[in-house]
């Protein structure tokens, strides 16, 4: 167990470091990765302000119910995830059907470390970093407008539900992307999926009920930004917080599930 | 035309008396593929009612290796090797059939396995495209949990016998394809595998790299006493590395013997070079046997075995021949023969 820790960790450095010096050949890249980061950022917050009236924000309620430094607190989860998922979910998690269409799949599966572990940690892009820096700062900076209350069990409690958030995101992805095994091409129901998740820049309740539903049900967006943006500002109710833990644990177990499942049909392309 | 061998494996040629560290029983793959006409027609009908058929891609594959031995996995495009191969390293799961390979199930996939085999793919890479060697090498190592002091041992000693130098820490990119071929069997052999599974090891690479690549099996398979099962279009890889060969066309298993025998057992027919005073057309040939070539006066006829006497006879009667030689035909023609024919007559 101990040594497999070590493996595990070791493999990780290695796997980080080399995708590091692999980027550093290739500057020109990372600067235009920064640039679409920074435009994308800034036209949220734009979008979010018109919502508003003037974006310098009155208290008064606007979107569903939430006031505008409130909903900034969502804006700022949202801005957080996208970085974890620039810097850790897409760059993998992108290239699994790369693998499978050029059969490089091949390789992962025959080395003694798990696929899965291998198909999602094995590279990093520090291009999301900043987002995440931005993301964090957004979302307790609101939150320290409207007076949260943001002491170390908050804190605590928000740094939980942002990983459950971070989990549930990974494992929706892997389970799409898990779908080339059979169809090989998936980018267009992961173009969905984006779409979706899109909808977590605005808080859980401005949208109509039947989409709320929906957001919570099937794809659960509200789990994503709205429940740890409420958590900032001390209003989560146990139940959804638990909630969120499950519904990460559960879609982790599946998205494991599914991928030893579609293995099995795994044709590996021919040479 | 060959029939092929039953399915109870033949009697490997170096018996030994230890267990086999591969065994495979009854193999069977079908595919399953889309059955799409061409144009757009065709693609608009097959996007409205899609329809697929099974298609075998091996049948019923039996034969065992022993520990350390080195065998040729022949057959022309398309029979079957790289799917044979993709079953033994667990890579796809059989339709049918088991394999056991050194003690384990491979598509159950445990580690124990993995990190006793190998799988070289010539038209696949798995070093960092933008990285020196080394890095995929460092890589690999902790994947496999070799501290650094052994990692660096065993590439010491690949590097070696593989002469590789500087070009270790050179961007693989900027490697030629024998270097980067030689890097790859690094990576490949780093964990010290007890099997490896070599398909098309030498594709695309010049004469001289082949010849190196090849010598560096033989070494290795000395050295470390690993068992080795290896595809290959070049026949000089065959001819040089492989004392017993499997031979599999359209999915089946045809001949599992010494690369020696089975001449005899594709060709029922022997070869006879003749010289004659004279050229003589074409036409004057079809009584004795088959023209394989015809340059003036020199003619080569196939002609079949149990005829052998009697038409050598009627040659030397009937023809003005100067030199007559018979020979069995050079083991590349025979499998040149078969992969473009797909039966032997």
């Amino acid at each position: 167990m101990a040594s497999d820790w070590r493996r595990y960790t070791r493999t990780l450095r290695r796997f980080w470091g080399t995708a590091l010096a692999g980027q550093l050949e290739y500057q020109l890249n990372l600067l235009i990765e920064l640039l679409a980061m920074a435009g994308n950022l800034a036209g949220s917050l734009f979008v979010l302000s018109l919502f508003y009236g003037n974006g310098s924000g009155g208290s008064g309620p606007g979107l569903g119910g939430w006031s505008w430094p409130e909903a900034q607190v969502v804006l700022g989860v949202y801005t957080l995830l996208d970085g974890v998922s620039s810097t850790l979910l897409r760059p993998n998690l992108s290239r699994i059907v790369t693998h499978v269409q050029e059969g490089t799949l091949d390789f992962v599966l025959l080395k003694p470390i798990d696929s899965q572990f291998w198909l999602s940690a094995r590279t990093v892009s520090p291009a999301g970093l900043p987002e995440i820096a931005v993301g964090l700062a957004l979302m307790l900076g609101a939150g320290l407008k409207v007076g949260a209350r943001l002491d170390a069990a908050t804190l605590a409690l928000v740094a939980v539900l942002l990983l459950s958030s971070t989990v549930i995101l990974y494992a929706l992805w892997f389970l799409l992307a898990t779908t080339s095994i059979w169809f090989v091409k998936t980018w267009n129901a992961t173009e969905v999926l984006r779409a979706a998740l899109a909808a977590g820049r605005y808080p859980i309740t401005a949208y109509p009920a039947g989409l709320r539903t929906l957001f919570t049900l099937v794809l659960p967006v509200a789990f994503l930004t709205t429940v740890p943006a409420e958590a900032v500002l001390g209003r989560v109710s146990g139940p959804w917080a638990l909630a969120s833990l499950g519904v990460a644990a559960g879609f982790l177990l599946l998205s494991r599930a599914f991928w030893r499942f579609a293995l099995r049909f795994y044709t590996s392309a021919s040479s | 035309m060959l029939v092929p061998v039953p399915s109870a494996p033949l009697p490997p040629v170096p018996q030994t008396p230890s267990e086999p560290i591969v065994v495979a029983r009854g193999l069977c793959k079908t595919f399953r593929v889309a059955e799409k006409q061409p144009g757009l027609g065709g693609t608009l009908r097959h996007f409205l009612r899609r329809r697929h058929r099974d298609v075998p891609a091996v049948t019923d594959v039996s034969f065992t290796i022993q520990p350390g031995e080195i065998v040729g996995f022949l057959g022309p495009n398309g029979a079957g090797k790289t799917t044979t191969l993709k079953m033994l390293t667990g890579l796809i799961h059989p339709t049918a059939g088991s394999a056991t390979v050194a003690g384990h199930t491979p598509h159950r996939r445990q580690r124990g396995f993995l990190e006793a085999i190998t799988l070289v793919m010539g038209q696949k890479q798995q070093l960092i495209w933008d990285l020196p060697p080394l890095d995929s090498l460092r890589v690999n190592a902790a994947v496999y949990g070799l501290d650094d002091t052994e990692a660096r041992r065993r590439i010491d000693e690949l590097a070696e016998m593989l002469e590789l130098g500087e070009e270790l820490t050179r961007p693989v990119r900027k490697l030629s394809l024998g270097q980067r071929m030689k890097a790859e069997l690094m990576a490949a052999l780093l964990h010290r595998p007890a099997v490896l599974f070599l398909d098309e090891p030498s594709l695309g690479l010049d004469v001289n790299a082949q010849a190196r690549v090849r010598q560096f099996l033989v070494d290795y398979n000395r050295r470390t006493g690993a068992t080795v099962l290896l595809t290959s279009h070049y026949m000089a890889d065959i001819t040089a590395l492989c004392p017993r060969v499997l031979l599999i066309h359209g999915g089946r298993l045809f001949y599992d013997g010494r690369l020696a025998g089975l001449s005899e057992r594709l060709a029922p027919w022997r070869q006879v070079r003749l010289e004659l005073a004279q050229p003589l057309p074409a036409e004057t040939f079809h009584s004795y046997g088959e023209l394989e070539s015809l340059d003036g006066a020199e003619v080569r006829l196939l002609i079949p075995r149990q005829r052998l006497t009697e038409v050598v006879a009627r040659l030397l009667n009937e023809l003005p021949v100067l030199d007559l030689e018979v020979s069995d035909p050079p083991i590349e023609e025979l499998i040149g023969r078969l992969f473009r024919q797909g039966v032997v007559a």
